[in-house]
């Protein structure tokens, strides 16, 4: 596990020294994500993180486990071709459990927009496979043949005319 | 239609609801339309034009198909430039995806003699059922204000148009137990796409090393558009785990990884709401 998160790490550190990016803004300290209500279903709420301020690693404050390696990783803020990115991940008992974008480009309106509902609740509860309440099932490709023995097709039963 | 179906009740009764499905280019997909024109035959006869314009899309694309206009330019036959518009779309959309995956997605890729060979498969399907589904959505309008859903063999695009109708739940399967589910979020409008090797076995080709893509058991996309959702999903499970910083770069886009010990992983973009608590802190600090 430790060589996906030093792989994972490796990669944020490898975009920042492409895009190599150096403006005030990665001084600024970011405090998430009490307010975010989702998206980093399992992280854990309250967690501070503090962008490092002119190092190209990446950094670890760490508060919230003692277990190695456990916190929460923001890299630095690098220029991507749709603008600035800056992406944070949570590491929980020495797996990464989310990696979500801490700065975000949204200059323009049509984006915010779009964020606004593209970027849905990801629900943390397992859902129970015959939940009443699913309206779909996305999973790798379901071939015709193996239609009838997918959920899909279960769902699709109880509504076709 | 034979099943085995256990319970599934419909939350919303009141508002009409039915499903159609089809078995188109290989994939079984269904549409899902709920209100009030849902049981008549103007909502079958959309679902219907619906069906046929994949059914066409499937003539034109397919690579089993020895004699289809895309079969005849991945074997030399025709040139792509003489080809039809839409298949000429294609092609650009697949330059764009590689372009956008850093490489991860490619349409052209060489075949057993070496000789680069046109496949735009994986990104054929994605687009084909978007442009259906845009099209079934317009017509839908013309009968009064429907919700639709459409999922093609596992990927997913949802519309609403009515405002008195829960979002559509879409769930994401366990890789490593098909009947289970690993999470589920709800839409109004967007894509989910999935991509893995738990239905077919091993199919994934990574264009960089010409290997089949191993270090997930699957990535989802959540995004605005299904054809940009699949293609990224691709892309995601043929990058393994450095997908989940990836994914975070892209706009309006979210994830769910699996990894191959069954780790879990989320990915999002930043909410609206989060980003004016940032813009807040950001005062606050300075």
């Amino acid at each position: 596990m430790k060589k996906i998160v030093l792989a994972v790490m490796t990669t944020i550190s490898g975009l920042v020294m492409l895009f190599s990016y150096h403006t005030s803004t990665q001084n600024v300290a970011v405090t998430t994500p009490e307010e975010t209500d989702s998206g980093s279903a399992q992280s854990d709420a309250g967690t501070t993180t503090t962008a490092p301020s002119a190092t190209a690693s990446a950094s670890s404050t760490g508060s919230a486990s003692s277990s190695g390696g456990d916190g929460t990783y923001t890299g630095d803020a690098v220029e991507t071709r749709w603008g600035t990115v800056q992406v944070e991940i949570t590491v929980e008992n020495g797996k990464i459990t989310s990696a979500d974008a801490v700065q975000f480009p949204n200059e323009n309106p049509r984006d915010q927009q779009i964020n606004a509902y593209a970027v849905p609740a990801l629900n943390a509860e397992v859902v129970k496979a015959q939940s009443a309440s699913i309206d779909a099932v996305s999973g790798a490709t379901v071939t015709s043949n193996g239609y009838l023995e997918s959920l899909q097709s279960a769902i699709d039963a109880a509504h076709l005319g | 239609m034979p099943t085995q179906v256990t319970v599934v009740t419909d939350r919303q009764q009141d508002v009409p609801r039915r499903a159609f499905v089809a078995q188109i280019m290989g994939l079984p997909m269904s549409i899902h339309v709920r209100g009030p024109q849902a049981l008549r035959p103007d909502v079958a006869a959309a679902v219907e034009a619906a069906f046929s314009q994949l059914h066409a899309d499937e003539a034109m694309f397919s690579t089993w198909l020895p004699d289809s206009p895309v079969s005849r330019i991945s074997d030399g036959r025709d040139r792509l430039v003489d080809a039809h518009p839409r298949i000429r779309r294609v092609a650009a959309l697949c330059e764009l995806a590689g372009h956008r995956t850093g490489g991860s997605f490619a349409a052209w890729l060489p075949g057993p003699d070496g000789r680069q060979r046109f496949d735009p498969t994986g990104l054929v399907k994605g687009w084909a059922v978007e442009q259906a589904f845009t099209a079934l959505l317009a017509d839908l309008r013309k009968l009064g204000p429907h919700d639709a859903l459409v999922c093609a063999g596992g990927d997913i695009a949802v519309a609403c148009h009515r405002t008195d109708t829960p979002s559509w739940v879409v769930a994401v399967e366990d890789p490593r137990d098909r009947s289970h589910t690993l999470r589920s979020l709800e839409l109004r409008t967007g894509a989910v796409a999935t991509s893995g090797t738990a239905a077919r076995g091993t199919h994934i080709v990574d264009p960089a090393t010409g290997t089949a893509a191993d270090g997930l058991l699957s990535a989802t996309v959540i995004g605005p558009k299904l054809t940009w959702a699949d293609v990224y999903a691709t892309a995601a499970f043929v990058k393994g785990v450095a997908a989940l910083p990836w994914i975070a770069t892209l706009p309006d886009h979210a994830g769910i990884l699996v990894g191959t010990d069954g780790t879990v992983s989320t990915i999002s973009g930043i909410k609206p709401a989060a980003q004016a608590t940032r813009g807040s802190s950001l005062a606050s600090t300075r």
